[in-house]
């Protein structure tokens, strides 16, 4: 059965009222039913209509994803729900903020580093940098791998944010 | 301009609205202004009920028995969280229930106030859905969209937190037909193209086999009459999990009884063996389906749902159809009867043919007794002798619950009050109450167990305000029975605290609540006893002292497949179940 389909990983939009406890929900749908969750996030995304957009990154077979989308369907304040891995042609991008703290050739490397990757300088003092850092994932976690022996002290990420290409809407 | 009302006015307003004629609940601090208003009016009666969690197994009771929504009000705090067990059971059942619950001040919610619980929270999981009112303009909405969202799609307890300050405060009603929900509309008919593939499937089978659950109940009794008329033209049999007994007659001769983990040998092997199965409303629950990799090996699957998420979850199936039964069943018999062919007349003789000496089998025989009281034979003469009359029957959850489901026979949909999903020991006797509640003339009987039934014994107490009639049938072997056959079955028979110790005198508890204790202790006086208990004008409870070391079979040991079942007759329990089997619940 489930162990031998492949375990993929999903990107998966989902439109909601904006009203209390609905994250909740949404949450404990995955811990209730043991569901993976890689990345969320939420924020408002229409404020006439009081509808978030919540993102999520989860890892799983083909039967287990199905079952996600539908009861991720049947919660009453979802209003959409879209596999963007599989429905759409999408683009992902996710935000860090990456604490680098150095001295010497490190600090100097670091910063070569940054510019390589396009990621700006937002805070610096004599022997530190904040990095801020736009990408997909694989990107954002290469450039953190790039800065764990140049002295990575911390780093702080949005979580995926997805969009499906063209000019249809959700 | 439509005046204002408080906000206990606007609950009861639209609780009269929606149709509403009893309310099941306890007061307390948190809902008196509620209680006042109940008080001043007289079209929603109130039962009060001695625990919380017995109010939502009557609103169960009289939702199944009805189709009607079951209603609860209960304070905040203990009263809610009381209530959780009766909410967790609606949700796993599919019961339509809108729970009113009592919330300390809208100012005082995150302050531990006295009797604050987080209501939303704790319920949250054990719902359909959820709602804290925050303005008293809200509060007709919801109550309206509450009702809206437990009785549609598939049915489910729903809860409101009210808190106190909203039921004083004035605000604007609105009447129900102005709520319409933005994003909640389930899917009622089925998709055509699926409904097509589906009876192509049907009339090339040749060992098909009707799978029924609670789905054909919940969607009313047009869904129960359109399956007899479809299960008649095709000629197929037909078996039923425990939830969905009564929508198809068991005196009928395509009836096979019951099917999972207790369910029949001919039903169960027929499931294993079957080429297309038709399931109309019930989910592939681990009772039903055992070890799933041997579950009907060769089978293609039809499965009719109204829950999109119930398709494909546990078992992946040839053909999903979202909808609602009676609306698929409609569309599939049109298109059924609209094709010339006829089912293959020589395989499905075959397949009856074997269908028939699985029945010889006769896996419900037991060994009668002349000196102790078989509980199957018990269960049997209830059955006889209430045959024919108005009867409904609740349980409560153990072997007994199982032989009830084998040895009762059910002709007709909501009949049958059983909790299937959760298994909440302690149903049957509030179940009942609801049940009679609803349908003061009929006769209601709970069959009991001695352990379960002190789980919400004081009920007893409830149906002797109100006059409820209800008769509580213990099956008394002084075991919780199911865990001492378990024990016996894997635990090399280390009776580790399942014997019933320290017992009441039920025909003295009876008494002391002002009800009528009945006992029969051997074969011979048994139906001179019941034809007593149904005789009598008032609540009884009945002491049926029964055998007890009495197992419950045919069984299908956990993590075994549908042909692997355990008889009667077979010798004694000593199977091998392996350590994946044992894992199982
Ligand atoms: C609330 C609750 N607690 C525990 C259980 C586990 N359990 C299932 S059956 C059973 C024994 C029931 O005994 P009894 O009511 O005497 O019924 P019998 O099996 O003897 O017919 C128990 C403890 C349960 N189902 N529900
Ligand atoms: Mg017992």
């Amino acid at each position: 059965m489930s162990e031998e389909q492949p375990i993929n990983t999903h990107t998966i939009a989902v439109l909601v009222d904006n009203e209390a406890g609905v994250l909740a929900r949404v949450i404990g749908l995955f811990s209730g039913r043991g569901y993976n969750i890689d990345s969320l996030t939420v924020a408002e995304v229409n404020e006439d209509e009081h509808m978030s957009r919540i993102t999520i990154v989860t890892t799983a077979t083909p039967q287990v994803i199905n079952q996600i989308k539908a009861q991720l369907q049947r919660l009453v304040p979802v209003h959409r729900v879209v596999d963007l891995t599989v429905e759409t042609d999408s683009v992902e991008r996710e935000l860090a903020l990456v604490k680098v703290a150095g001295k010497g050739n490190d600090r100097v490397e670091a910063l070569r580093m940054s510019e390589a990757f396009r990621a700006r300088v937002i805070d610096a003092t004599p022997e530190s940098f904040v990095f801020e850092i736009t990408g997909n994932t694989a990107k954002i976690d290469a450039f953190i791998g790039l800065m764990v022996p140049l002295g990575l002290q911390e780093v702080s990420r949005t979580g995926v944010a997805a969009i499906a290409r063209g000019p249809e809407r959700m | 301009m439509s005046e204002k009302l408080t906000g206990a006015q606007i609950v009861l307003k639209a609780l009269k609205d929606q149709g509403v004629g009893h309310i099941f609940g306890y007061p307390g601090g948190a809902v008196l202004p509620i209680y006042d208003e109940i008080f001043q009016q007289e079209d929603v009666e109130h039962i009060l009920v001695r625990h919380e969690q017995g109010a939502t197994h009557a609103a169960e009771g009289y939702a199944r028995s009805t189709g009607k929504c079951g209603v609860v009000l209960v304070t905040s705090g203990p009263g809610a969280t009381n209530a959780v067990t009766g909410l967790t059971d609606a949700l796993m059942d599919s019961i339509p229930m809108v729970c009113i619950t009592g919330q300390v001040a809208t100012h005082l919610i995150g302050n531990d106030a006295f009797q604050e619980a987080d209501t939303v929270g704790i319920t949250r999981p054990c719902t359909k859905h959820n709602y804290l009112v925050k303005s008293v303009d809200d509060l007709a909405r919801i109550i309206h969209e509450a009702f809206h969202v437990a009785t549609s799609g598939r049915p489910g307890p729903v809860v409101i937190d009210i808190p106190k300050d909203i039921q004083f405060a004035l605000g604007k009603y609105v009447k129900p037909e102005t709520v319409r929900h933005k994003t909640y509309q389930p899917q009622i008919k089925g998709d055509m193209e699926a409904i097509k593939q589906a009876v192509d499937l049907i009339a090339g089978a040749k060992k098909p086999l009707f799978y029924t659950g609670g789905g054909v109940i919940n969607s009313g009794p047009k869904a129960s009459q359109l399956l007899r008329e479809f299960v008649k033209l095709t000629g197929f049999p037909i078996t039923s999990t425990l939830m969905g007994l009564g929508s198809y007659p068991s005196a009928d001769a395509q009836w096979l009884g019951m099917l999972g983990m207790h369910g029949t040998y001919e039903a169960n092997l027929a499931m294993h063996d079957c080429d297309v199965m038709i399931n109309i409303g019930a989910r592939f629950d681990d009772r039903i389906t055992g070890l799933l990799e041997k579950f009907a090996p060769n089978s293609k699957k039809i499965h009719i749902d109204i829950d999109p998420s119930s398709i494909n979850k546990n078992v992946m199936v040839d053909v999903g159809i979202v909808g609602d039964v009676a609306h698929v069943l409609e569309d599939m018999l049109r298109v059924y009867k609209s094709r010339s062919s006829e089912p293959d007349k020589a395989a499905m003789k075959k397949w009856w043919a074997e269908i028939e000496g699985w029945r010889a089998r006769k896996c419900l025989a037991y060994t009668p007794d002349k000196k102790s009281i078989k509980p199957q034979y018990a269960v049997e003469r209830l059955y006889e002798l209430t045959k024919g009359k108005d009867t409904y029957i609740t349980t409560e959850v153990g072997q007994h619950q199982m032989w009830a489901a084998q040895y009762y026979r059910f002709e007709d949909p909501n009949r049958w009050m059983t909790s299937g999903g959760l298994g909440t020991m302690g149903y049957g006797i509030p179940a009942a109450v609801g049940v009679q509640v609803a349908h003061p003339k009929s006769l209601v009987i709970d069959i009991a167990g001695e352990a379960s039934v002190q789980m919400t014994m004081q009920e007893l107490s409830t149906a002797v305000q109100y006059r409820l009639p209800i008769k509580i049938f213990i099956l008394n072997n002084e075991y919780m029975g199911m865990v001492r056959q378990w024990q016996e079955l894997l635990h090399g028979g280390r009776y580790s605290s399942s014997y019933s110790e320290a017992l009441p005198d039920f025909v003295k508890l009876a008494e002391a609540y002002g009800a009528t204790g009945i006992r029969a202790e051997s074969p011979d006086e048994l139906d001179d006893a019941i034809k007593k208990m149904i005789a009598t004008d008032g609540p009884v409870i009945f002491d049926c002292i029964v055998t007890k070391d009495e197992n419950c079979f045919p069984m299908i040991p956990s993590g075994a497949a549908h042909n692997e079942m355990l008889l009667a007759d077979d010798q004694g329990l000593d199977v091998e179940v392996s350590d994946a089997g044992k894992a199982m619940v």
